[in-house]
């Protein structure tokens, strides 16, 4: 067991960790973060995306030890209002099923369009290739990537 | 909107804080085919509770009871849109709670079969209608003037001459004291707002920041962590256990061994409970179990498929259904065409693993979880663990998916049985791996076909399945044939085929299956629609004007009016990769066309997939789309890329690493519609699932020539 700091969202979480257990579980059972989810702990599916200095990473094979210092946003924090343009494209054409894949298809998306602001099919293939979603929900998450894409260039331009 | 569960107590509490409200719920007696609408005053008599169904407070607020789960299929929405067409309210002013399982209350909660609308959605309209009634009536009579003058519209009752309006919060008092018209009149289709279109679904903001409350999620003051290891040979016992490791593990504070029931087994484990997930699960990794599972036959995939096979050549079977002499003019035809289908096992994999919290205390047990079947639940443990049924609480989250899978008792008794061991509220988290290799899972099933062809037409059909009954497991006889044989297969087939016979050759082993989305039509859909393409080949007929000639009715002949025309069916040559099935599953009928090509890179790829549905009334088409999308996502990986396979009674693959499972990579294009009628409504959230397997391999034999008997297939291998 060790003392640390995460800076999650913005916020310091002082807490008591074991420094091999895997972000994943220290966001949701210690810091109490429940949006971040479980799917498979060995960085197969997606589910537990984070943001670790910007970095879209899997949190289930993250060793909590390595986000000491660094700036870690999970969807909670991806927006204030739910606003984000990925956030905003699913919405607009209802891409959740069951919703459970999304927190990581979200942030997934949101570091692609970061980086590729115009992302061809290929491009969100790439991106988007290690999230699994059981509900299928893939023709959705493609066609919100080119929606939030398109938002987000709207609002560049201003 | 808010997102949570109540407890009937808490609900209780709070709505004895908002004071007066207008509630109308329905009574279901327990020999009644229907619900009665009942108020408040009224439920005393029927010795039943309120706090049912639809509430209006004096803000107007409404505060709807969702009765079903929701795991992606949208009943969160459908219930709304309903009850907010009927009763004339914006769907911004619900509010949706899911109801605590009681099906004194609510009747079947048991979310399976695709039955949340069709189930229910007459009397959510009837109820819905009647409470609208009972607004205006209350309006009218403040008023002072006839009720025919009024009328409701966005939460308000308005006087047309005098354009005199008042909020239905202003009303609720009034109404509450009125009796519930016997007869009300419903909205004629076309006069419909909300119902039938493409409403953006209400829970999709709480899945876009996290907000949404899976049961993994789920939360409750001094709750601990509890990892199971169980036997991995699926039944059986802990011979003896070496938890020397897992107490060794910071966090751990207590390992022993469980026993949960499936359906009439028991399986056995060893709990590991921690103050973290992580610290179960590592205190699980860390166990030595030994296993008693003498008496079980430690099975091979291979050799499963061996017995069946032989089975299929060796016996008969049970008969489902039969119709003039097929076997006759089988038996003597000079030409016959004798063929084996082969599909697999399959897990769930329900991207949410099964979690399920509980809490016992004072007798009591509080249950909360990611659950398709409450009642269920209850009525099982209530039982196991003699507990008064009403002692046994289950509230519901959501879903990260079910499947069929969450409509099971094993994981909430485990978790009770914890609970009790420990005296503490826990939340037992199956990892991946116990989730993939538990089960239950869909049976692998094996079919042989026979038929005969004269004159371009069916002589003789015979089919015959061999494969584990899931009904077995719940006590289902063994001398009657499984009722779901035929599942899948059109309903006019089996009398506009003269001579037919459908049977179920008995098959058992030990390991546990169950119903998995769209149930035996899944299989049987292969089957059943691959073998009448191979008899519309010998026939020398097109595969749709071929089972045309056998659906004569209205509605089919629509639908296949409709998937000729989408797919541009007639306008294919032959050999272009085209193929075609229709099923039936739960009330609902849906055609698929899969067109596939040559890929540079070699094998086969699927360039498009055209789907029509017939569900009769529906809610939400956007919601049905949704849902034959993921419909046919689900099948193209159980068509070709995963199936369970076992070794020395286990199964082997333990996560998605290599239960592989279909990505954005592989999704064609696909395209749906929706067929308009006023026919009774259907199940949505499964029957979009069987035509997509034999569609595909109906398509790659029309390109290839190669016929797909056995699922999954490569396409890269085609
Ligand atoms: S839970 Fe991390 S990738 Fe699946
Ligand atoms: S929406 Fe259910 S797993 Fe993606």
């Amino acid at each position: 067991m060790a003392k640390i700091i995460l800076n999650i969202n913005s916020k310091k979480y002082p807490l008591e960790a074991d420094p091999q257990m895997p972000l994943l579980w220290a966001i949701r059972d210690l810091a109490g973060l429940k949006g971040t989810k479980y799917g498979c702990g060995v960085a197969q599916c997606g589910a537990c995306v984070v943001h670790l200095d910007g970095e879209a990473v899997r949190s289930c094979v993250t060793k909590v030890s390595r986000a000491v210092g660094k700036k870690v946003v999970t969807i909670e924090g991806l927006s204030e209002t739910n606003s984000h343009p990925v956030q905003k494209a699913w919405q607009d054409i209802d891409v959740p099923q069951c919703g459970y894949c999304h927190s990581g298809q979200i942030m997934s998306a949101a570091v692609l369009l970061r980086e590729k602001p115009d992302p061809t099919d290929q491009d969100i293939d790439d991106a988007m290739a290690g999230n699994i979603c059981r509900c299928g929900t893939y023709l959705r998450i493609r066609k919100a990537i080119h929606m939030a894409a398109e938002v987000q260039k709207k609002a560049v331009k201003g | 909107m808010e997102n949570q569960t109540l407890s009937r107590r808490n609900f209780l509490k709070s709505s004895a804080v908002t004071g007066t409200v207008f509630s109308l719920g329905f009574y279901w007696p327990n020999d009644a085919k229907s619900a009665k609408i009942i108020q408040a005053t009224e439920a005393d008599n029927f010795g039943v509770e309120m706090n049912s169904w639809v509430h209006i407070d004096t803000s107007g607020k409404v505060t709807i009871f969702d009765h079903r789960a929701e795991m992606g299929q949208g009943s969160y929405q459908a219930v709304p849109q309903i009850v907010a067409e009927e009763l004339e309210v914006n769907l911004s002013e619900i509010n949706v709670v899911f109801a605590p399982g009681d099906s004194k209350k609510y009747g079947n909660q048991v979310t399976g079969g695709s039955s949340t609308v069709r189930g229910s959605y007459k009397n959510l309209l009837k109820l819905s209608a009647t409470a609208r009634e009972m607004l205006i009536q209350a309006a009218a009579t403040q008023w002072g003037v006839p009720k025919m003058e009024c009328y409701a519209e966005g939460g308000h009752v308005m006087h047309k001459p005098s354009g005199k309006r008042k909020h239905y919060g202003e009303l609720v008092e009034a109404a509450s004291k009125l009796v519930a018209p016997k007869d009300v009149v419903l909205k004629k289709r076309s006069d419909y707002k909300l119902i039938g279109k493409p409403l953006r679904r209400l829970d999709t903001p709480l899945k876009t920041n996290g907000t949404a409350v899976f049961g993994l999620d789920k939360h409750i003051p001094g709750m601990l962590y509890a990892a199971v290891e169980r036997n991995p040979r699926l039944r059986g016992k802990v011979k003896s256990f070496d938890d020397t490791g897992a107490r060794k593990i910071v966090g751990v504070k207590n390992v022993f061994k469980v026993k949960m029931g499936v359906f009439n087994t028991y399986r056995e484990g060893v709990a590991v409970v921690a103050d973290s997930t992580w610290a179960a699960i590592q205190g699980k990794k860390a166990l030595k179990v030994e296993w008693d599972d003498s008496g079980f036959e430690h099975l091979d995939t291979e050799e499963i498929y061996k017995r069946q096979a032989e089975a299929l050549q060796t016996q008969e079977g049970l008969l489902f259904k039969t119709q003039g002499e097929p076997s006759e003019i089988i038996a003597k035809a000079a030409k016959k065409i004798d063929v084996i289908y082969e599909t697999p096992y399959q897990y769930h994999a329900a991207m949410e693993p099964l979690n399920c919290i509980a809490h016992y205390q004072d007798d009591k047990l509080e249950i909360w979880g990611p659950i398709q079947a409450p009642e269920w639940v209850q009525d099982y443990i209530s039982k196991e663990m003699s507990i008064p049924r009403e002692k046994v609480i289950v509230n519901m989250t959501f879903l990260g998916g079910g499947f069929g899978r969450k409509a099971f008792m094993d994981y909430p008794h485990e978790a009770a049985v914890i609970s009790k061991e420990i005296k503490a509220p826990v939340q037992v988290v199956w990892t991946r791996e116990d989730d993939a290799t538990q089960g239950p899972f869909r049976p692998g099933i094996t079919y042989r076909c026979e038929g005969v062809i004269s004159n371009g037409e069916i002589d003789a059909f015979k089919v015959r399945m061999a494969g584990q009954n899931n009904d077995h497991w719940r006590g289902g006889k063994k001398d009657v044939a499984n009722r779901s044989t035929s599942e899948g297969f059109l309903k006019p087939y089996m009398d506009s085929i003269k001579n037919l016979a459908i049977m179920d050759v008995p098959f058992e082993t030990p390991i546990p299956t169950m119903w998995w989305r769209s149930v035996y039509a899944s299989t049987n859909g292969f089957a059943y629609e691959s073998f009448l393409d191979e008899l519309a080949l010998e026939a020398g007929k097109d595969p749709l004007d071929f089972r045309r000639a056998y659906l004569k009715e209205e509605r089919l002949q629509k639908l296949i009016d409709k998937i000729q025309e989408v797919s541009g069916w007639k306008d294919r040559k032959k050999g272009d990769g085209y193929g075609v099935a229709i099923t039936e599953c739960f009330a609902s009928t849906v055609a698929q066309v899969v067109k596939v090509s040559r890929a540079p890179a070699g094998g086969v790829k699927i360039d498009k997939v055209w789907a029509v549905m017939d569900c009769g009334w529906y809610v939400n088409p956007d919601t049905i789309k949704a849902q034959i999308e993921g419909s046919v996502v689900m099948a193209l990986g159980a068509a070709t890329i995963h199936q369970v396979k076992f070794k020395d009674g286990m199964a082997v693959d333990n996560n998605f690493s290599t239960y592989q499972m279909p990505r954005i990579t592989d999704i064609p294009p696909i395209e749906i519609y929706i067929m308009d009628n006023d026919a009774d409504a259907g199940g949505v959230g499964e029957p979009g699932l069987p035509p997509f397997a034999p569609a595909l391999t109906n398509a790659v034999f029309d390109l290839t020539g190669k016929r797909i008997r056995t699922l999954p297939f490569s396409l890269q291998a085609v």
